[in-house]
């Protein structure tokens, strides 16, 4: 009776199991489509394949120990004082530490490879993209062209993304799933992030961060496109009757659910740096992060 | 008058709180009205409401935790129902209003009002007597430290019906907690509700520090402590270092609040940053406090039903002394996202993975205790096995999130929550049903149904599966938590497998519910006659079942871990002494049961913004706490002839009690192997 | 270590088997003291943060009068003098001088109270209250915790003055002016801090 209760176990974990690994449609973290979620995929199946090691061994004997040592099995032996091992004790310190060493070294050099504010060097000159998150919505400036959007960005795919990031409410986060990492968006406060599209695409960016009754809502499209389309579509955006001033930007920045995807054909001159100083002196320009990401930023732009 | 406190803020529009409110309601009448027809007031405030008994207060404890549980469950279920619906351009029941408060309740009241209590009220019940001590070393804090902690429960329950409660997770981020983005009472219930239970739980840990460092008995030093003490120990310091940075943070929200200050506003300064590490700070350790004496539990239930020492003693106490300070060193991990900087996060990161290492030299040392033993399928031992193979899933997703790149892509997704309540689920929560079903004898004198302590385990243990496994799908498919409604169809199934898994679960709950009742109406025929039920290790199953108010009536000499089957060994387990001694107790009294209802209408005032009463409230528990400062007489005296009838009374039902061969015959031992 | 069997071993204590309460009330405290030191060391922290916070409004170059600040010092540092005097004379079972320190323990706190009041009052008067800035609501709440520390202290001794007066130097009540002196020293280490790190630090 009991075995059978066991393998009712075994077989609905292995069910689990066998939907986890289908990669049915829709896993987009394992399907992603740019090199940042490449390797962070990468991570999380070296973490779990390492942590196997010691998680197949744990179910093994999780199992087979209660079975074979079960109160009616006269047959196994019984040894009711040994309680010590020092053979047993230096494995399970030792290969434990051996994996985490192996992992944490992964860690370590991923996560400076893939520090948000760390540009991408594709060879070609990054698109900038200025993200504002609002309630409960997301104002998108593109800086170099003079336009901004509501709700959805557009961009050419293998150009590396270069977003700047701050927030007009609360705490809130800025995620397209399928090309890697999200930031946090922080009002007052300016965080960073460098992404790249392997491939044309419409892919789902939203808010991971719970920001009050119309969180559900902050979704947008990130699209990325080929580089005549992406042209095409900045054109498109220039003739939109809307103009994003600060009377507009005040409107915009009212509570809403489910604003409408809106193109603005101009833009307030350094709006952007308007919103962050609205909290204060003390905030201007405060960079968070990585300082010799950003002194670096700020000698490339000397440069131009 | 009454401060911003109107008939207006009871949601009568609202069909479902008022449901509840009136389902509640009525449950309280009937309860109260039970009460007095059968005239049980009396009793129940002599022995229960001003009791200041370890035992009893633990009662307490796991009863509010119990309570506590259904109504964190019913949001659970109210939100896994939301979401199988709220698919597509479906809204499903639960507008967004009721919906932020429902995942801000659940979270806030199974952290807060179901673990803590449980741990709590466990550690009151076992550990003096694990110890061989008669109570704790403040039982009249200890009484303070219970009805602080319902009255903070007791405010997250008035704001179903009075105003509104949180909506802003149970983390309160600011800027979202402060004024400007949460103006209404919720965030304010939240923070009073937190900050009163932090300060009874605070009081408990020093309590218990003082019990287990000042009043173990002759003989047992350190290293011969039951390893539930030792785990109790640990989450006890992490519990006095923890809590006050809670309550600093809590309160410096509570200035902004209240008096405009700009600690983490967003303007004129502030720095909301702040608030999350300093949130983290006590948030990381508080996931240990939880989960430790679950681990203590184990520990106990492993070795007693697998009939063996448990497996290397030193090194699981190291092991969990490494696990208590590796916990300080890993906040950020909550927030590796919030960009500070590639350097920090790994640092963090690597110390989050080293925590992995001595929990599962824990996990190993469990299964090498069953090993070479005799293992007895008792429900405590159930949930044991399903913890051990349940829960290194989880330790393996921590360690896959405690990367940094990893856990850019999977923060705040559904993975992490199913992450974190993979740990726990099968971590705590299966170690308190454990703790609860092998203690209940100890405490109530005879033995809870297995059969349907079985039949919960096995719907839990499915139900948990069915309920997380998909959320860890769903992370990886790049769900958020806490959606009200999402647009992904292909999300969909898999939350309604989630929310079949739920339906496992309540089928699990109501399970143990009638393990109560049918245990309660049998109790007659399965009395513990002997207080040791399990052929138990530690002391605790020296006494009587339950045991007198005093437990021990001579404090016995310890020679060896795990005392009392050392005795048993010698032949010494059960010997009369020669002559008994007076004994010393503290006094009931009224004062800790009176300190809470202020502290509850202190609260209440608060959170309406009633000043006069608020004062009032305050100035009154003050007096109450110098008048019974100043009070030098809280004792009692048992005389010796009143100790030596209870015992003479304790020596018959022993004799009565038929030698236990089933289990003395699988115990026959054999030469140690050579391993 | 062999048992006989025939007879169990008991505690060996004196006449009743009952707690050291007395060592075990002073342990306590000294817990309860290490957990207010993490409290302060959180507010310390916070004020670290935010301690150049000042959204435009005054510093502590403008707001800080270090001579103020010094005597303000000395009543406390002088109380915790007279507080051990207190302590010596309590040993000795000397209820008098036990009393009479006391008072002049008690009056210095309260000019050190009077004179922080006093500083607060004048700060919000002048447009410089906690609400101005975040350095000034991590300022106030720092200073401001210190002081409701005292305070209770403050309140404490007066009860304690009063329990000694009727009841005389009995264990209980030594036990507890024990505890309230930890107390008082405990809160004269966090002034130095204070003033060490907001004042002084303030100022340069």
């Amino acid at each position: 009776m009991k075995r059978n209760k066991y393998f009712l176990l075994v077989g609905l974990l292995s069910l689990g199991a066998a939907f986890f690994l289908e990669g049915c449609g829709g896993m987009v973290l394992f399907d992603p489509k740019g090199p940042i979620g490449v390797t962070e995929r990468y991570v999380i199946i070296a973490a779990i394949a390492l942590m196997l090691i010691v998680i197949i061994p744990v179910f093994i004997m999780g199992f087979w120990f209660p079975w074979r040592y079960r109160a009616s099995n006269k047959k196994a032996p019984y040894s009711p004082k040994w309680d010590h091992s020092v053979k047993i004790e230096l494995t399970i310190w030792l290969v434990p530490v051996a994996i985490v060493i192996a992992l944490g070294t992964l860690a370590w050099i991923e996560t400076h490879n893939l520090d948000p504010y760390k540009p991408i060097d594709a060879g070609v000159k990054p698109v900038s993209i200025e993200a504002v998150s609002l309630d409960w919505k997301w104002l998108f400036i593109y800086p170099d062209r003079n336009i901004a959007t509501v709700n959805e960005i557009v961009f050419p795919a293998n150009v590396p993304l270069s977003f700047e990031i701050t927030s007009d409410t609360v705490m809130t986060s800025f995620f397209i799933p399928q090309l890697g990492s999200q930031i946090y968006a922080m009002p007052g406060m300016r965080t960073r992030l460098h992404l790249l599209a392997h491939e044309p695409g419409t892919y789902t960016g939203q808010n991971q961060q719970f920001s009050g009754n119309g969180y559900s809502d902050m979704r947008f499209n990130a699209i990325a496109t080929s580089r005549e389309e992406f042209e095409a579509w900045a054109r498109k955006a220039k003739q939109s009757p809307d103009k994003l001033d600060l009377v507009r930007f005040d409107e915009l920045s009212k509570p809403t659910s489910g604003y409408p995807v809106t193109y603005f054909s101009s833009v307030e001159p350094g709006l952007f740096d308007h919103i962050m100083r609205k909290y204060g002196p003390a905030a201007t320009g405060r960079e968070n992060g990585s300082a010799k990401y950003a002194s670096r930023r700020m000698t490339a732009a000397s440069e131009e | 008058m009454f401060g911003r406190l109107s008939l207006s803020v009871i949601p009568f529009n609202d069909p479902i709180v008022m449901g509840a409110v009136g389902g509640a309601t009525l449950i309280g009448l009937a309860i109260l009205f039970l009460i007095t027809y059968y005239r049980k007031w009396p009793y129940l405030w002599k022995e229960w409401l001003t009791s200041v008994d370890h035992k009893k207060i633990g009662v307490m404890y796991i009863i509010l935790a119990l309570i506590m549980l259904l109504r964190g469950f019913s949001d659970a279920i109210m939100m896994r129902s939301q979401q199988a619906l709220a698919a597509g351009g479906a809204q499903g029941y639960l507008p967004p209003d009721h919906f932020n408060q429902v995942f801000s309740a659940h979270g806030t009241i199974m952290i807060i009002f179901m673990a803590m209590p449980f741990l709590v009220g466990l550690m009151n019940i076992v550990v003096p007597q694990q110890i061989g001590a008669r109570d704790v070393a403040f039982p009249f804090l200890n009484s303070v430290s219970l009805w602080l902690t319902i009255a903070g429960a007791l405010l997250v329950m008035t704001s179903l019906a009075v105003g509104e409660f949180s909506k802003a997770g149970w983390s309160g981020y600011a800027p979202l907690t402060e004024l400007q983005y949460s103006p209404g009472s919720g965030v304010d219930y939240w923070m009073w509700a937190f900050q009163i239970a932090g300060i009874g739980s605070l009081l408990s840990a020093i309590n218990f520090l003082v019990t287990i460092i000042k009043m173990r008995a002759p003989g047992m030093t350190f290293m011969r402590m039951p390893i539930f003490v030792w785990a109790i120990l640990f989450t006890l310091v992490l519990m006095i270092f923890a809590f006050p940075v809670l309550t600093a943070a809590l309160a410096m929200l509570t200035l902004d609040r209240y008096l405009g200050m700009h600690f983490f506003t967003n303007a004129l300064g502030g720095n909301m940053m702040m608030y999350v590490n300093l949130f983290w700070m006590w948030g990381h350790p508080e996931v240990y406090i939880v989960v430790l004496p679950a681990f203590g539990v184990y520990s106990e239930v492993v070795a007693t039903f697998s009939g063996k020492r448990l497996f290397a003693y030193k090194s699981l106490v190291y092991a969990t002394a490494a696990i208590m300070v590796l916990s300080f060193t890993v906040w950020v991990h909550h927030f590796f996202t919030m960009g500070a900087g590639p350097k920090v996060n790994a640092v963090f990161g690597v110390a989050t993975m080293m925590i992995a290492i001595p929990t599962g030299v824990k996990v190993f040392n469990w299964l090498f205790t069953m090993y070479r033993g005799r293992v007895r399928f008792t429900s405590p031992m159930y949930w044991t096995l399903g913890f051990i193979v349940t829960f290194v899933i989880g330790g393996m997703t921590g360690v896959l999130l405690a990367s940094p790149p990893a856990d850019y892509v999977l923060h705040n997704s559904l993975f992490l929550i199913a992450h974190f309540h993979n740990m726990l689920i099968p971590g705590a929560l299966f170690g308190y049903l454990a703790g609860y079903a092998y203690w209940f004898p100890k405490v109530f004198g005879f033995r809870l149904n297995e059969e349907w302590g079985k039949r919960s385990f096995w719907c839990w243990i499915i139900g948990f599966y069915l309920a997380f496994m998909p959320l860890y799908v769903l992370g990886v498919m790049g769900m958020p938590r806490r959606m009200q409604h999402y647009a992904e169809t292909a999300w969909q199934p898999w939350l309604i497998i989630a929310a079949g898994g739920t339906a496992v679960i309540m089928l699990g709950i109501f399970f143990q519910g009638i393990q109560l009742l049918v245990s309660i109406r049998d109790r007659n025929a399965n009395r513990d006659l002997s207080g040791d039920p399990w052929n138990g290790r530690t002391l605790e199953w020296s006494t009587s079942s339950p045991p007198a108010v005093y437990n021990f009536a001579r404090i016995p000499v310890v020679h060896d871990i795990d005392a009392f089957a050392d005795m048993k060994e010698k032949g010494a387990a059960y010997q009369r002494p020669d002559r008994y001694q007076d004994i010393l107790m503290p006094q009931n009294t009224p004062i800790g049961f009176i300190i809470g209802v202020l502290t509850f209408l202190c609260g209440f005032a608060l959170v309406w913004y009633i000043w006069w009463l608020a004062i009032l409230t305050a100035v009154a528990i003050i007096v109450l706490v110098i008048a019974r400062a100043a009070d030098d007489d809280t004792e009692y005296t048992i005389p010796a002839a009143e100790v030596e009838r209870i015992e003479n009374e304790r020596y018959r039902r022993l004799a009565s009690v038929a030698p236990q061969e089933e289990i003395e015959e699988q115990l026959t031992p054999e030469p140690l192997p050579q391993v | 270590m062999t048992t006989n069997a025939s007879t169990m071993e008991f505690k060996q204590a004196g006449e009743v088997e009952s707690p050291d309460t007395v060592a075990n009330h002073a342990f306590g405290f000294w817990i309860y003291l290490m957990s207010d030191l993490v409290l302060f060391s959180t507010i310390f922290a916070t004020y670290a943060v935010l301690s150049h916070n000042y959204a435009g409004g005054p510093t502590g170059k403008d707001l800080f009068d270090l001579k103020y600040t010094f005597v303000e010092t000395m009543f406390l540092l002088f109380s915790s003098a007279t507080c051990g005097m207190a302590m010596l004379a309590m040993r000795d079972g000397k209820k008098g001088m036990v009393m009479g320190w006391l008072v002049v323990t008690f009056v210095l706190g309260l000019g050190f109270i009077s004179m922080e009041i006093n500083e607060f009052y004048h700060m919000i008067r002048q447009g410089a209250g906690p609400d101005r800035s975040a350095f000034l609501s991590a300022f106030f709440t720092l200073v401001g915790t210190h002081g409701a520390h005292v305070s209770f202290g403050l309140l404490w001794m007066a009860v304690m003055m009063v329990q000694v007066m009727v009841k005389g130097l009995t264990t209980p009540a030594q036990s507890r002016l024990f505890r309230l002196s930890m107390f008082w020293h405990f809160l004269d280490i966090v002034w130095i801090g204070v003033f060490t790190v907001v004042y002084l630090m303030g100022v340069m």
